[in-house]
């Protein structure tokens, strides 16, 4: 995702004059022909993120679409009221990119867990919270930020993960899209961020019927796509690498509460919510070791004892 | 010789400032009246700013960071004609645009502030913008000597040489004392100008309530040699009016009637 995002960007940049490029001293090997290729529009600030944000709010003011690049909590939980502050306040043009979200950086500890900020960041009007869930939809983010106009936080993963969406990806995302990655029976995954591709494979590994939704975008959702996934399921499992308070699935069922609250809804679909139960993990171990851990992982009989009910 | 146009406009920021305190009983009217000299000297001779047009493009950028102090900004941006005078009455009022700390939504503030330690570096990111597309406007920033304790202001302070932002302006409102108490007491900033000068900037250590050095200093801030310029303006808390100085007390307190009208003779005298 990592790649893929860079690579977008100086897409973008090219026919943009605008995309501003910051950095927290990290990022070797990933900015380089970012900073090769427009060095008017890329500055490495040191190891700051106050004042990188802080920056990157007095570019937007000037025009700049500014991207500020770091690790996971740097550039979010660091600078958060600068983000709520300086950036969201002022409704201006910069978009936080953190990489490495959840636990991608799995044996660095928890330092480098990004597992609370969607929650924090959600609260925040005016900023838009994204967490694409592969290569294709971090390219297709990094295009619709470079275009809307407005703050803008990008989760993305590490590098190399592999492409769920295929051939040609999700193509052009609208502001609060969901993407339909198979439709099926009663059940429905609703996955954000980088479990996409775990996802995937639980379901096609294990052959069950299930219906597969990937978010790109937190904040806002798509309140229409989404009452139609309401409807059409009598179950919904929603599954994120982040905290289970106030993360994706709390806005889910923060969105189908008010649907209900409404009446708008004739049945309310059950549902379960897989996040991590409000603790940190001090073990070592790789990304797939933590989440099996913090217990990010699918349990068929959930799928099955669903179908089976229904019938 | 003082420009006496200067050191009428700033009795004049102090008593409308004093006005806008009184009638909403609001606080911090000391660091109002410590920066009154600063933002007479700036508004009147310094700021490329038009009144009728304060967006466009190529103006100076002035960010108050110390936004607790806002009554006398909206003062002075009143009295220059940014919008109405008779607006400064609403101030802290129900429905009224003008907030207690500085509020963007003003005609000519750029930002809001409130939350100590922001301005500084937006005011780097602006300085920075007018360097890359080569633009030849200043971005002046007005700071308290408290809100230096803010780490954020250091990572600026750091950075701006390296950058060479000989375009920015920092002013520090040097009043000597902070929410608690005297700064010296709660973490003393001496030697503010050794300190600056480590950090590789340029500084000019002045009485900030004298015009003339104000001036001279301000003028010498124009010159772009490739460093960063800072203003340490030596300044009394609650400058003009006897009983408001030096004292922590006019951080909070609002004046009563007999204060008020005592305060308004002391100003008009002077
Ligand atoms: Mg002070």
């Amino acid at each position: 995702m990592r790649t893929a995002f860079i690579n977008q960007l100086i897409e973008e940049a090219k026919v943009n004059d605008k995309i501003f490029l910051l950095v927290g001293d990290l990022g070797f090997s990933v900015v380089e022909p970012f900073a090769e290729l427009f060095p008017d529009r890329y500055l490495n600030v040191g190891i700051a993120e106050q004042n990188m944000a802080g920056i990157a709010a007095g570019l937007a003011m000037e025009g700049y679409n500014v991207y500020i690049y770091s690790i996971g909590n740097f550039p979010t939980l660091r600078c958060m009221e600068q983000i709520r502050y300086d950036i969201c306040y002022h409704n201006l043009n910069v978009n936080i990119v953190a990489v490495g979200g959840g636990y991608a950086y799995g044996s660095l500890g928890a330092s480098h867990h990004a597992t609370e900020e969607i929650g924090m960041l959600r609260t925040i009007p005016n900023l838009v919270v994204c967490a694409p869930g592969d290569p294709a939809e971090a390219k297709a983010i990094t295009t619709f930020t470079s275009n809307y106009v407005g703050p803008c936080y990008i989760r993305i993963g590490k590098a190399g993960e592999p492409d769920v969406h295929k051939p040609n990806g999700p193509g052009s995302l609208m502001l609060g899209d969901i993407l339909p990655v198979s439709k099926a029976g009663e059940v429905a995954i609703l996955s954000t961020g980088a479990m996409l591709k775990y996802v995937t494979d639980f379901v096609e590994n294990n052959n069950i019927k299930a219906s597969i939704y990937s978010f790109p975008f937190i904040k806002p959702i798509n309140s229409e796509k989404l009452f139609n996934i309401f409807n059409s399921h009598t179950k919904l499992i929603t599954i994120e690498e982040h905290q289970a308070s106030a993360g994706f699935g709390s806005a889910i069922l923060e969105i189908m509460n008010d649907f209900a609250e409404r009446k708008e809804l004739t049945s309310i679909p059950s549902l379960k919510r897989i996040a991590i139960p409000d603790q940190f993990y001090s073990v070592a171990g790789s990304q797939g070791y933590l989440r099996e851990q913090a217990g990010l992982v699918l349990e068929k009989g959930d799928i099955l004892n669903a179908i089976s009910i229904e019938k | 010789m003082s420009d006496l146009s200067t050191i009428k406009f700033a009795k004049d920021i102090r008593l409308t400032t004093l006005e806008m305190v009184y009638h909403a009983r609001a606080s911090h009217i000391g660091g109002a009246f410590s920066m009154a000299d600063i933002l007479s000297v700036l508004y009147s001779n310094f700021i490329r700013i038009d009144p009728k047009n304060p967006e466009s493009v190529d103006r100076d950028r002035f960010l108050l960071s110390k936004g607790h102090a806002c009554t006398s900004l909206y003062a002075t941006l009143a009295l220059k004609g940014f919008f109405p005078k008779e607006e400064l009455l609403t101030y802290g009022k129900d429905g009224s645009r003008l907030l207690s700390h500085t509020t963007h939504k003003i005609p000519g503030v750029e930002i809001s502030a409130g939350s100590l330690g922001h301005a500084l570096s937006i005011s780097g990111g602006l300085a920075l913008a007018a360097k890359r597309k080569s633009a030849n406007w200043n971005t002046y920033c007005l700071v308290s000597d408290g809100e230096l304790n803010e780490g954020s202001n250091w990572e600026m302070i750091l950075l701006a040489p390296q950058l060479k932002l000989d375009n920015l302006i920092l002013i520090v409102d040097y009043n000597k004392i902070q929410s608690l108490g005297k700064v010296k007491d709660v973490i003393n900033l001496d030697s503010l100008k050794k300190k600056f000068e480590a950090f590789n900037w340029e500084v000019f250590d002045i009485d900030g309530h004298n015009h003339e050095e104000l001036t001279s200093a301000l003028d010498q801030c124009q010159t772009k040699n490739g460093i960063p310029k800072v203003i340490i303006a030596n300044t009394i808390k609650g400058k003009g009016v006897s009983f408001m100085e030096d004292t922590v007390l006019w951080h909070y307190k609002s004046p009563d009637e007999n204060q008020y009208k005592e305060a308004i003779l002391e100003l008009e005298k002077n």
